[in-house]
């Protein structure tokens, strides 16, 4: 059952061939076997789930409950869940267990009554490009456990590629989803700024953040951001517009679809083997009927300069509030209000989590302010002016997800600058506020590949639609890892 | 030393709590007084993954703020982050707003008194800018051993600060506009103006210079004055210490300090060197805040008679002085009780006025109450005040009525009649009683009356006292004196 599209599930639990208790029990079996491989869970939520699904299939007796009611899903451990650990893979929130629901985790669970699995391990505060900087410890790659799974939705992209879970949801503030849905093989959305509610998400760069899902095909991909997406009062950057029928939308050809290539994203740096399995894939386009040009994004390499400007800027200001005097790690035996401050921040966060800090609150201080908060946000309009040209004569613009495949664990822990390079083709979605897409197009000696689609504003059905149509003609989607199948 | 030689140079930042139900940015309460963090959601807590969204009405009562200082109301105004660490700010940074304020470039016209009878000076004094912010919570020290209380109820709670221009030159303007800025957030229905709980704040900006001279000195900021009165003397304290340091050869250094209300001075708190850098940023949970022309007329049609119209209209409506009309508009609610007066006793207005400004505010003083609970209504006292204009009773009885109904003797609108007719203070208008009393009076003082005759005048009042006792006061004055002036004739 654990290979088996999101669809297929739905159809399955509503004829009664199986319940969502069954199709539960075996995600958490699956979990309880091979997750000590991984470390893609932080938090099993065993009992939570299984009342859920009883719930569900509740429901489903009644002929009730949607095409996603009774199906599991697993949640990053970002988002805060009711009566459960939301640790944000920090130790500063080891001892949080949320009083309330995330915006997104109500609509998922409570409104279209999926069954949650468990929080995945994560990136600290969602910062890292390969989950070693989770207080968890590092999650493993499936495909081959000596390597990184990507970051920050590290353990989200672990446990759907592995199959302990049919689909996860993610977020992404410079590539934390399309750049780990690119190392495990598996389909990824960033939709646009503003579409899926922030609330109860907790906050690293909040004009970058954005929700979104890992699933293994667009198709399951559209079923759970279908869910998500909307507009919540409680969330003033969230934008009240329809979000249309994303599924049924898969339908279409893809013929006269105008794809542009940016010569900026197949430059020096991109591997070789990556970029031969990349204009594969623009081939099969090609013959689906996409017209593919070639276009510019000249603003392209001041993306992570600026990135590494605005995102720590607003980290800094983000995590000012974890100060150890409401919740969290609070350090012991503090001599004063000031030593209780430093030494609990000192003692809550980790290396990359304290040298992100400190690179914001220098770039916002007296002084410094316009030299580089400033400038970034000037340059971030920039960036945004040459998606916007762009998209007047291209319908998505292509490019790989990454330099390369999935690197080794403890390789670049050393050098913060070649972990950031990381997201050099994935930022700039972020920067303008557009969707973006990741999904598998090949692999280089058995580690997958991805290729990367950015669409105009709110043009996720589109995005979605090319993947899917891209998905028919391919079956690299459908391969599981060794040891995981 | 000479005084005579020296100017202070001031500005006053006054914090406003607005008068919502809800939070600026969640929808906690915001009554004062509940117990400690009740009225913290998770908003306030500023829990992880939390988001705020802006109230409106704190919105709208800014833009009022703005329209009521003839200010510009900014058509795009920003929030941004100020950062500091304290225990009672939840996040680590207080939502303000810093470059784009919602409100800029207003005034307020003070007057400062010349004397009693000459003209009072009008004075405009320029404001800068009001932002909209939220307050934080309180650190409680007392009651505690070892540990420092956090109470986050004020948290969250919609405050204006309104920054004054360097216009004010003495602890007198300074009061004067504070008063004129207080009366008119209460008119205004934007803030309840209790000083005592907080809900208007000041902290005052002094420097001193020599007379003549341009520049402005060093200025120091003291935080928190929290009365009229308070605020009269910290500044005075100040520029007194200021003149002192000069004078001695020393130097003011910038400075924030805090008045002691018990000694009446100030003392410096933290210099300029450990001020924090708050780090400012545009906060990018909130969307750039719009408002359009229509939005501020919109706004604009909602907002009730200022205290300056009202008194101009109290002056031609009413044919009041322009005191009575000062005193009378001073607050809203004692305004609207004067016009209710008027409207119900059908009576002159400036009779009304003299028992509303006189007897009345005379006796809530005395009792230490608002006009909101006086225990004389309005109906009641323009019950009162219609017996006074039917002749029923004459203004000296009405002043035992009057007590009457202050002590509770009757209540409910009819309760002046009520008190006069159990007590039979109805005034006597028919000439037989009248005429029977002074004709008792006349037998009862042959003297007098002798001596009246003989030419002595003056004794003409005393023949009145005498009749008004012999009638128990209920004589009518006019009829007395007519009668009298016959009867008494040789």
């Amino acid at each position: 059952m654990h290979r088996q599209s999101i669809k297929a599930l739905g159809e399955g639990l509503r004829a009664k061939k199986f319940s969502s208790r069954e199709l539960t029990q075996q995600y958490l079996q699956r979990i309880e076997a091979l997750d000590p491989q991984l470390n893609s869970y932080i938090s099993v939520t065993a009992e939570q789930a299984l009342a859920q699904a009883d719930a569900a299939d509740t429901r489903l007796a009644r002929g009730e409950g949607g095409p996603l009611t009774g199906i599991p899903l697993a949640q990053k451990d970002i988002f805060c869940t009711q009566g459960v650990k939301t640790s944000c893979g920090s130790k500063m929130l080891d001892n949080f267990v949320a009083p309330y629901d995330a915006t997104i985790v109500g609509k998922l669970h409570a409104d279209a009554g999926m069954v949650m699995l468990g929080k995945c391990n994560m990136d600290e505060f969602a910062m890292g490009s390969s989950n070693e900087t989770s207080w968890y410890g590092p999650v493993k790659n499936p495909w081959d456990t000596t390597r990184v799974p990507g970051g920050s939705s590290g353990g989200s992209v672990a446990a759907v590629a592995a199959g302990l879970a049919p689909a996860a949801t993610a977020t992404d503030t410079g590539g934390s989803i399309r750049q780990p849905a690119a190392l495990t093989n598996l389909t990824g959305i960033k939709p646009t700024y503003g579409r899926v509610s922030r609330y109860g998400m907790i906050a690293f760069a909040s004009s970058l953040d954005q929700a979104g899902v890992v699933a293994r095909s667009a198709e399951d991909a559209a079923y759970v951001l279908q869910a998500m997406s909307g507009f919540d009062p409680l969330d003033s950057t969230s934008i009240d517009r329809p979000v249309g029928d994303l599924v049924t939308g898969l339908g279409q050809s893809i013929k006269g679809l105008r794809i542009g290539l940016p010569r900026e994203y197949f430059a020096e740096g991109l591997a070789d083997a990556v970029r031969s399995r990349v204009m594969d894939a623009v081939k099969v386009l090609e013959a689906q009927g996409a017209v593919i040009s070639e276009i510019s994004l000249p603003n392209s390499p001041l993306s992570v300069p600026t990135y590494y400007v605005v995102a720590p800027a607003e980290a800094s200001s983000n995590l000012a509030r974890y100060d150890g005097v409401r919740y969290g790690h609070r350090a012991a035996d503090a001599k004063n209000l000031e030593d209780l401050y430093k030494r609990s921040r000192a003692e809550g966060f980790g290396p990359e989590v304290q040298r992100r800090i400190m690179v914001g609150t220098y770039v916002l201080s007296h002084g410094y302010y316009d030299a580089y908060y400033l400038k970034a946000q000037k340059v971030r309009k920039l960036i945004y002016d040459d998606f916007r040209r762009a998209f007047e004569s291209v319908d998505l613009v292509l490019g790989p997800t990454t330099t390369d495949v999935a690197f080794a664990l403890g390789a670049k822990t050393d050098d913060p600058v070649s972990m950031y390079l990381n997201d050099i083709y994935t930022i700039a979605a972020n920067l303008a506020g557009i969707p973006a897409l990741s999904l598998s197009c090949g692999f280089v000696d058995g580690l997958p590949v991805g290729l990367q689609l950015m669409g105009n504003y709110f043009d996720e059905a589109r995005l979605l639609n090319a993947a899917h149509q891209y998905q028919q003609a391919t079956d690299w989607h459908m391969q599981a890892p060794k040891g995981f199948e | 030393m000479d005084r005579q030689e020296w100017e202070a140079v001031i500005g006053l930042e006054v914090h406003c709590q607005l008068l919502t139900k809800s939070k600026i940015f969640s929808g906690a309460a915001t009554a004062y007084g509940a117990a400690p963090n009740t009225q913290a959601d998770a908003v306030t807590l500023g829990l992880p993954g939390v988001l705020p969204v802006l109230n409106g009405t704190a919105l709208e009562m800014a833009v009022k703020f703005g329209l009521a200082v003839d200010a510009q109301i900014a058509e795009r105004c920003v929030f941004a982050r100020k950062h500091y660490f304290y225990p009672d700010l939840p996040k680590g940074y207080q939502i303000s707003q810093y470059e784009l304020p919602i409100v800029y470039q207003g005034h307020l016209d003070i007057e400062l008194s010349n004397g009693k009878d000459a003209e009072p000076t009008v004075k405009r004094i320029g404001i800068t800018r009001a932002h909209m912010e939220e307050d934080a919570g309180k650190s409680l020290h007392e009651g505690f051993v070892g540990i420092t209380g956090i109470d986050l109820n004020r948290a969250g709670t919609p405050l204006i600060e309104i920054v004054s221009e360097p216009d004010i030159r003495s602890a007198a303007e300074a009061v004067a506009y504070l008063k004129k800025l207080h009366q008119l957030v209460v008119y205004l229905g934007i803030c309840d103006g209790n000083m005592q709980e907080g809900s208007f704040r000041c902290d005052a900006n002094v420097s001193v210079r020599r007379k003549g001279e341009t520049k402005f000195g060093t200025r120091t900021e003291t935080k928190n004055v929290n009365s009229f009165r308070f605020v009269e003397k910290a500044i005075e304290y100040e520029i007194e210490r200021q003149i002192d340091v000069i004078e001695s050869g020393g130097r003011i250094v910038q400075e924030t300090r805090l008045f002691n209300p018990d000694t009446g001075e100030t003392r410096a708190m933290r210099t300029k060197e450990d001020a924090n850098d708050y780090r400012y940023f545009p906060d990018p949970d909130l969307l750039p805040v719009v408002v359009t022309t229509d939005d501020r007329e919109r706004i604009r049609a909602t907002m009730p008679e200022l205290p300056e119209a009202k008194k101009q209209r109290f002056t031609t409506q009413y044919g009041l002085s322009k005191y009575d009309a000062t005193v009378l508009t001073g607050e809203a609610a004692l305004a609207d009780y004067y016009e209710s007066v008027v409207k119900l006793s059908g009576a002159d207005a400036k009779l009304c006025a003299n028992w509303v400004s006189g007897d009345l505010l005379g006796a809530l003083n005395k009792l230490g109450r608002d006009i909101g609970d006086s225990p004389v209504t309005a109906p009641m006292l323009a019950g009162m005040v219609a017996r006074i204009a039917d002749k029923t009773i004459s203004g000296k009885i009405a002043k035992d009525v009057f007590e009457a109904m202050l002590g509770g003797e009757a209540q409910g609108d009819d309760a002046a009649d009520a008190i006069i007719k159990a007590k039979g203070l109805v005034q006597i208008t028919d000439e037989g009683p009248v005429l029977a009393a002074i004709d008792e009076v006349m037998a009862k003082n042959p003297q007098q009356l002798a001596d009246y005759r003989g030419g002595k005048d003056k004794l003409f009042g005393f023949f009145v006292g005498q009749v008004m006792r012999a009638t128990q006061g209920k004589a009518n004055p006019d009829l007395v004196n007519k009668l009298l002036k016959d009867k008494l004739a040789p």
